[in-house]
């Protein structure tokens, strides 16, 4: 009966993958700048919510995310966020400048979780008074979407109040993404053809060449002759310089993604 | 004169050959997991360290506000100020790690002042005018975030020391464990359930 053999594969492909979601399904996807999992913001706020933090990530490299979710499925909020945040990688890696607003529907939650790198501007204390004077209130009246947006604005206002280390971040994170490149490429290509370049001419040949006399080879349509002094004496070489192309940072394009940065637990959790 | 002529022989040339392509391969099955791991394990215990530290900082400070409002709750008091100073001074450096009774020592030290903490906390709960005041609200908020990233900090260690002892058990690092790495042991980890790490948030009662 193989209907019934093709059910029983189908069915433990499906067990096998329902446990894989399992474990995955706590961690929603990085969609973008809003992951509105709960539902609590209508299109046009998300829009301008979105906006708002893709203009200040231009602006200070930093990234701030806002994510609601349903429930937290009996799990702290504490611990679930900071999963989330590594999880993501929020902030630019080395900076790890990233900040998570998560809100939990069911258990009534809120968390600011803020990367190592930012906890010193926008400490546990800020992240604190931003949950219990800006969006408790507005959550108590069940204008979640007002309460995110303001918290999102206080959120930029503090973070933006250090305007110069804000500039030196920007700064910093912009000459990384143009300088690493060039210089890692043209040191590595000019280094490796030197040191390998040499060792291959002494010793290979030998090896993998074709006798053509005593102490001379041929090997990749050169002749190399070891025992004349000045060295080897090139045939005509079919030997040319592959060139190389450097990658280029595909910054920007369609979908968001963490920068790779993580958080210790910085920031400030509450209630409504 | 033969500069360039050959001073081995192409035997010895392939067998040096095969050395410099195997050096890189050694690393490929486990040479440096057990140094690496350890090494990362290690950063991890010292950022517990360091949050733990954080936490003692506060403490002096949290102490003299509460003070200020609730000064004849000395008992609880007294009792921070004692857990404080136990705490800070039970240290373990990362060479201890794989010392149990060191290990034990620091995490009961710790816990007790946790649980000092949390009485105080507690008490704190009967002044509304203490808990209104803004210099105590800000240390709240600070030292939340420090427990918080206690529990960061170690949940990070935990995973760092499980790999590292991971590693010193399965095949193949274990060989490097057995004939090269001969002074690497397992390291220690925290036991204390989170219950009783719990146990001492019990309202006295005296609220009413």
């Amino acid at each position: 009966m193989p209907a019934f053999r093709h059910g029983l594969v189908i069915s433990l492909c499906a067990l096998f993958l329902g446990v894989a979601f399992a474990v995955a399904a706590e961690i929603p996807a990085l969609t973008g700048r809003v992951v509105d999992n709960a539902g609590l913001l209508d299109a046009a706020a998300e829009t301008q919510l979105t906006e708002k933090l893709a203009a200040f990530e231009r602006k200070s490299s930093d990234q701030i995310v806002v994510a609601t979710i349903r429930s937290l499925d009996g799990e702290a909020i504490e611990p679930y966020a900071n999963r989330l945040f590594r999880a993501w990688g929020l902030g630019q890696a080395g900076e790890d400048n990233g900040v998570l607003l998560l809100v939990a529907l069911d258990d009534r939650k809120m968390r600011i979780e803020v990367g190592y790198g930012l906890e010193g501007t926008l400490t546990d204390l800020h992240s604190k008074l931003i949950i219990e004077n800006t969006m408790v209130p507005a959550f108590r009246d069940g204008d979640f979407a007002g309460g995110i947006s303001r918290a999102v604005d206080d959120m930029i206002a503090v973070l933006e109040g250090n305007a110069a280390e804000l500039e030196a971040r920007a700064r910093r994170n912009q000459e990384q993404a143009s300088d690493v490149d060039w210089f890692g490429v043209l040191f590595l290509a000019i280094w490796a053809t030197l040191f390998f370049g040499g060792f291959a001419f002494a010793f290979l040949p030998p090896i993998f060449g074709r006798k053509i006399g005593p102490n001379r080879y041929r090997w990749l349509g050169m002749n190399i002759d070891y025992g004349r002094k000045g060295g080897r004496r090139r045939g005509n070489s079919s030997w040319s310089p592959g060139g190389w192309s450097s990658g280029g940072w595909s910054s920007g394009g369609g979908g968001f993604s963490g920068g790779g940065g993580s958080s210790g637990g910085g920031g400030a959790s509450g209630g409504w | 004169m033969r500069p360039l002529s050959m001073p081995f022989s192409p035997v010895s040339f392939r067998a040096l050959f095969f050395i410099l392509i195997a050096l890189p391969l050694l690393s490929g099955c486990g040479f440096n997991t057990i140094p690496t791991q350890e090494e990362q394990a290690k950063a991890a215990w010292s950022e517990v360290l360091n949050q733990y530290q954080r936490r003692a900082d506060l403490i002096p400070n949290l102490v003299e506000t509460v003070k200020g409002y609730a000064s004849h709750e000395r008992e609880v008091l007294e009792g921070v100020v004692e857990a404080r100073a136990k705490a800070t001074q039970v240290q373990i450096s990362p060479e201890m790690l794989t010392n149990p009774d060191a290990f034990r020592a620091f995490q009961e030290s710790q816990a007790q002042l946790t649980g000092a903490l949390s009485r105080l906390l507690a008490v704190v709960e009967n002044y509304p005018d203490l808990k209104a005041n803004q210099n105590f609200l800000a240390l709240q908020a600070q030292l939340e975030g420090t427990e918080n990233r206690i529990a960061v900090a170690r949940r990070d260690y935990i995973e760092a020391v499980r790999q590292y002892n991971t590693s010193l058990r399965i095949f193949p690092t274990i060989l490097w464990a057995r004939f090269w790495y001969t002074d690497a042991q397992p390291m220690q980890t925290f036991t204390i359930a989170e219950e009783n790490m719990q146990a001492p948030q019990v309202n006295f009662g005296n609220g009413g």
